[in-house]
């Protein structure tokens, strides 16, 4: 019986549209990285890399001491830090505060961590109305769907996909052209962001020095959405914390290059409290949710726990070449690709998910082009034990283990190991095709077998 | 609430105690180049064109503001460095709005938002924006077009400048903007489109050292 996860990932594997709308979007994502990071437009970028990284670790391993220095400095801006460990916790404070400020219309800019907790159907269950602003993601809240990539939620979708979403849901003229289609949704949301009372936003970095909530974004609807209705509340993973605003010039070369290409997006905000005697706009209450969710199940070992140095710019989902076939609706949980095959079995439990770990030809392009350098193959590879360890005697692969050891037997016995090369010569390839290992060769082309074998040829040189 | 709890587990899966004292972070990574003042607004200038944004530097702002605008409804920031330079009292300019209603329908309905900038970082076109009494978030957010005017002298070189100069952003201001070219989006198959949510043209004016006051 194939699980799920097989069954989803043949499904599109089956899909020749979708294969070629998620390989050419990948690809393009992947070329643009590639061209400004070179040598010689970022000489740095090594530097830099390790610079990020060795701050994730410092953070991640005093992780306790940053989110109470951050704590403490929101609140010296007049704003609040709540500690939520699930999803349940989040949606509670929000139709609290939403229930007491008499407030029923919220507009969101993209998070993953929103994500996490469906926080939207939440909301909605209990008579709220609360809509995505971002493009992507609006698209795909439309269509009752989760975000096909961490940077590109839409990414496998196509302006005929969207113009008949939009015909469907917004009632209105069928619509092909992308221009006008964004027009259409800048100005659907337009009328939501004036007329909000909450703006719900995510996190790219929780500045502890400054007690500020970073967010970087291309559009102009995650600025909205923190400065347009008068209370605003943040998102995010307790992991996201940095120990200064200095350490930002490290990171945001980093993100924008590695997840679109940019040299920067397009906006950066550096968000510190509501806004102060004086300022015109932004909101009047200020609220920063920092979510567990599972993070702290990652944080005992020593190894794994670079897990959580992730900045969320996608890049390894675009260099993946599994990521890339069996896309990411295949993953089971919001993240997908590499580090949704390090993430989810960690915050699920490995038994959970124990086919994430195998969702990889460990080539190490993942590792190379991390930003933070986390080293997710090895961590695959560290999963993938814990994975058969978990497994009980009589659940472990049999066929698996006799094939090693005759394997074994066949590479310590040479007249053994020739007779048989011989006699699969004989036979040619086509006797293996099918059987056992179908499921590796239906999606590969194996070589013609030469006639003669190297100690053949060696013998009569 | 989880707030213990949560800190709790933290500190349990690091080995750590409350209030346990922690290493010094690896330092900062500050590395300011030296670029001259001519180096840095020619790369400004050329990195705000790169993004299909307009840049130029010019001696009487006022004058290009002036026919750029004819015609068109603007609103402005409140402040003084606009006002100094005479942009402010152009005919047919909205400014000194301090209310956030009425500065908010204001820019709803406006075609240009004109603001100034606190600084702009050279090796990536990028505007830097602090939120003030004289410097609404929205005026450079919700207009279709933002003109942005920066003196010389406040062209840094870039992120690593104005980190050094700004160590902590959030002691100026509740909010900072960088804002590098015009909104855009590429969400539906990767094809570009500017002007999503915020302006989709944008255009930097740098004016002559010392038309600061």
């Amino acid at each position: 019986m194939p699980s799920e996860f097989q069954q989803k990932a043949r499904e599109t594997l089956a899909n020749a549209n979708l294969q070629l709308a998620v390989f050419a979007a990948t690809g393009r994502l992947k070329e643009k990285r590639s061209e400004v990071v070179g040598a010689g437009q970022l000489p740095d970028y090594q530097e830099l890399r390790t610079q990020a990284n060795a701050v994730k670790q410092h953070a991640t391993d005093n992780l306790d001491h940053y989110l109470e220095l951050f704590e403490r400095n929101v609140a010296a801006r007049g704003g609040h830090v709540v500690y939520c460990k699930d999803g349940t916790e989040v949606s509670d404070f929000i139709l609290a505060l939403a229930r007491e400020r008499g407030a029923h219309l919220i507009v969101k800019s993209k998070s993953m961590t929103t994500e996490e907790v469906d926080l939207n159907e939440r909301l909605e269950h209990h008579g709220l109305e609360s809509v995505e602003t971002d493009l992507g993601e609006y698209i795909v809240q439309l269509a009752h769907q989760r975000p096909y990539h961490i940077v590109a939620p839409a990414l496998h979708m196509t302006r005929y996909d969207v113009a008949e979403i939009f015909t469907r849901r917004l009632h209105v003229p069928n619509e092909i052209v992308i221009e006008k289609q964004t027009a259409l949704a800048r100005s659907v949301l337009r009328q939501k962001f004036l007329a909000a009372d909450i703006g719900i936003s995510g996190a790219n970095f929780l500045v502890a020095d400054s007690g500020a909530v970073v967010i970087v974004e291309n559009e102009g609807n995650a600025r909205l959405t923190t400065s347009a209705p008068k209370i605003h509340i943040a998102i995010a993973g307790i992991e996201k914390v940095i120990p200064r605003a200095q350490d930002l010039a490290t990171f945001l070369k980093l993100l924008a290059r590695s997840a679109t290409g940019q040299l920067l997006s397009v906006y950066t905000s550096f968000l510190s409290g509501p806004r102060r005697p004086g300022e015109i706009d932004g909101p009047d209450e200020f609220y920063v949710v920092l979510l567990d969710n599972g993070r702290t199940r990652l944080l005992p070992d020593k190894n794994k726990r670079q897990s959580l140095f992730c900045i969320r710019c996608g890049a390894c989902l675009n260099t993946c070449p599994v990521y890339r076939r069996i896309g990411g609706h295949t993953f089971p949980w919001v993240y997908s690709g590499p580090i949704g095959a390090i993430l989810t079995p960690q915050f699920m439990g490995v038994q959970q998910e124990p086919d994430l770990p195998f969702a990889s030809s460990l080539c190490g392009a993942c590792g190379e082009v991390c930003p933070v350098k986390i080293d997710i193959p090895k961590i695959l590879l560290e999963l993938r034990s814990d994975v058969k360890k978990a497994e009980t005697r009589d659940k472990q692969n049999r066929l698996e283990k006799l094939g090693f050891r005759v394997f074994a037997w066949l590479m310590t016995h040479p007249r053994l190991y020739e007779m048989a090369g011989k006699l699969l010569r004989s036979v040619g390839v086509p006797s293996i095709q099918a059987g056992p290992l179908r499921a590796w060769t239906s999606q590969r082309d194996l070589p013609p077998l030469p006639e003669r074998s190297f100690r053949e040829m060696w013998r009569r040189r | 609430m989880s707030r213990d709890h949560i800190l709790h587990r933290v500190r349990t899966a690091l080995g750590r105690s409350p209030s346990q004292p922690i290493p010094d972070p690896p330092p900062a990574r500050i590395r300011i180049p030296e670029v001259s003042l001519d180096a840095r607004v020619a790369s400004l200038i050329a990195q705000v064109e790169a993004l299909a944004g307009t840049a130029l530097e010019t001696s009487d702002p006022r004058a290009y503001i002036a026919s750029a605008i004819a015609g068109k409804t603007v609103i402005a920031c409140n402040s003084p460095y606009l006002a100094a330079c005479g942009i402010s009292s152009l005919p047919g300019v909205e400014s000194g709005i301090t209310d956030r209603e009425q500065l908010r329908d204001a820019c709803a309905t406006a075609d240009i938002g004109i603001t100034s900038a606190d600084y702009a970082l050279a090796d990536t076109g990028t505007l830097v924006l602090l939120s003030s009494p004289a410097e609404a978030r929205m005026i450079s957010l919700l207009p279709p077009e933002h003109i942005a005017v920066v003196s010389r002298e406040r062209i840094l070189s870039g992120l690593d400048e104005l980190f050094s100069i700004l160590p902590n952003p959030a002691e100026q201001s509740s909010s900072m903007v960088l804002i590098t070219g015009p909104s855009r989006t590429a969400d539906i198959e990767q094809i570009l489109v500017r002007g999503v949510h915020g302006p989709g043209r944008i255009t930097v004016l740098v004016t002559e050292q010392g038309l600061r006051p």
